[in-house]
């Protein structure tokens, strides 16, 4: 019974296949592509259109006011409305900007941010593509995405884009590093490169049945995590590190001269990567789509899924209600001197724990491991700068 | 199918580098070349050679054409006026291109069958990087290495 609700989508596309079963091999290829594509474009649309209004919702909440609440029952028809205004509105081109490019840009962002969704396994058997190399395609299509960002800055000739792009771009390759380098310990433990063996990698508990055997569970999972959940803010350009459009100093950085369905591309973009970047931390160190309790493997996989994606957006937008944006050095700064040795660490006390043969003695001494170079890389980075304690004058 | 996909990718790569060697505007040029690229990975992709596909996006679209548009941004500006057609360079190609042509039909392989071989997955690449490949790996890594810290040497601050 549960078995049946957990492939029912499997079951779905099988038997939507079934329907001509006398077309040659390649249409069916074709077919079961075009089914992928439009289940997890459809299921993404939706949850664009949820989360950009559960954003305002949450932000508003934080921010001690009540956010969007005309249009439909608590609000939730707001992105409806949204996307109207925002088709309807008119689209101002430049008049010395490159129009080709101005026009392409957008379109390049979107669409690598689509193709990332398409490597990780949402669910038992739903991995849309499913390749030996799927971590690897992820970033190989992550990685254009900056040449999108370029497009933008160029094709507006305006010098806020250029400077926003230049800070996007600058800060997306120095970020690309520490993701990628927290992702080597992974790849190294379970030895491929393959999403869906990475999820089967940590099926199963350990500690009398009640810890799943998820990698964030290991001193040198739980580091790497965090590291690369903080890469991954930085390459979604979310606050606190969104200075390549820093509203109060360079306008909208490379979307400044963009307007209407262009500019509401680059929003999706901006929240398609997200979805991607927190799809990928779950598959790599959350357990994927197992359940985090053993009794409760009853539920289905794709929901064990989607919750824990849930969880990583909602941190996303707490977050963005919490911090201040950082200062564009300190971001660079930061990726070189703390990121990238900490993420050398993650590799160094996985293999440590490696070959402890897993077990509690390995536990210990990768947790030294990270704990002593995290330690000393605090007190080398540290500035010595003392604050005053900060006096308000007008908000007491 | 396959002959399709051919056609196609070949098509757009050509198009992409003629394109990329022959536009006035050297950031359009730039952009063209990293089609090429891409059609390049495809290819790689068409023959199952999944991970060179996927290294090839990985360098060249990731780095090496984020470097050249990199360039072009820091350089120049405005004047963006080449001189005309070039012949020199179209005679240079075509020696080249005709070099080329000439030594791959001497040799042999093209008319050997295709030897069965089990599919390249990126184990059996990373074994044999790990293993027989080892001193080369090690040689690049330091390479790289001496490259990064020559880069900031480059645009250290000078103390006085």
């Amino acid at each position: 019974m549960s078995d049946s609700f957990d492939q029912i989508f499997v079951r779905a596309k099988q038997w939507l296949l079934a329907l001509l079963p006398d077309a040659p091999d390649w249409v069916i290829q074709v077919a079961s592509s075009l089914l992928n594509i439009a289940a997890v474009l459809g299921t993404f649309m939706m949850l664009f259109a949820l989360i950009s209004v559960l954003e305002r919702k949450i932000l508003a909440r934080i921010q001690n006011r009540y956010g969007p609440n005309r249009v439909g029952p608590f609000g939730l028809l707001q992105p409806l409305a949204d996307g109207i205004k925002l088709l309807i509105k008119e689209d101002v081109v430049p008049l010395r900007a490159d129009k080709i490019i101005h026009f392409i840009a957008p379109i390049m962002i979107a669409a690598t941010a689509i193709l990332a969704l398409g490597v990780i396994p949402y669910g038992r058997n739903m991995t849309p593509f499913s390749i030996d190399g799927g971590i690897l395609f992820f970033f190989a299509v992550g990685s254009a995405t900056e040449l999108g960002v370029f497009m933008a800055g160029w094709g507006s000739n305006n010098k806020f884009s250029m400077l926003g792009a230049m800070r996007a771009i600058a800060q997306m390759v120095s970020y690309e590093l520490p993701l990628i380098i927290t992702v080597l310990p992974v790849i190294m433990i379970v030895g491929s490169l393959s999403a869906d063996a990475i999820v089967a990698a940590q099926e199963g508990y350990v500690v009398a049945g009640i810890v799943p055997r998820w990698f964030v569970f290991t001193p040198w999972g739980a580091a790497a995590f965090i590291l690369f959940f903080v890469s991954g803010l930085v390459e979604s350009n979310r606050t606190p590190f969104d200075v390549p459009e820093g509203e109060s100093e360079i306008v909208a950085g490379h979307m400044t001269e963009y307007s209407g369905f262009k500019y509401a591309t680059f929003f999706l973009a901006e929240y398609f990567g997200m979805f991607a970047i927190s799809g990928l931390a779950v598959t790599l160190f959350l357990g994927g789509w197992h359940s985090p309790v053993g009794i409760l493997q009853f539920i289905p996989s794709y929901i064990w899924f989607f919750a824990k994606l849930s969880i990583l957006l909602f941190v996303f937008i707490w977050i963005r209600g919490t911090l201040p944006r950082m200062r564009v050095d300190h971001v660079m700064g930061f990726a070189w001197k703390f990121m990238l040795p900490m993420a050398f660490t993650c590799i160094i006390a996985a293999a440590v724990w490696h070959y402890q043969r897993h077990g509690l003695a390995g536990w210990f001494w990768s947790l030294a491991v990270v704990a002593i170079v995290y330690l000393g890389l605090s007190r080398l980075v540290d500035t010595k700068k003392k604050f005053a304690p900060r006096t308000y004058r007008f908000a007491e | 199918m396959s002959t399709a996909a051919f056609i196609v990718i070949s098509v757009l790569t050509l198009a992409g580098a003629l394109a990329a060697a022959s536009l006035p505007k050297l950031i359009h040029a730039a952009l063209c070349l990293v089609v090429a690229f891409v059609g390049i990975a495809a290819f790689f992709f068409l023959l199952g050679a999944e991970f060179v596909g996927l290294v090839q996006v990985f360098v060249y679209v990731g780095a090496v054409a984020v470097l050249i548009v990199f360039t072009i941004l820091l350089t120049r500006r405005a004047d963006e006026t080449t001189g005309g057609f070039n012949w020199v360079g179209v005679v240079i190609s075509g020696a080249v291109f005709a070099g080329l042509l000439w030594a791959i039909l001497q040799t042999p392989s093209l008319s050997v069958a295709v030897p069965q071989i089990e599919a390249l997955t990126v184990k059996r690449i990373g074994e044999a990087l790990m293993t027989d490949y080892i001193w080369p790996l090690q040689c690049v890594g330091l390479l790289l290495t001496a490259a990064l810290i020559g880069g900031l040497i480059l645009v250290m601050e000078e103390k006085r």
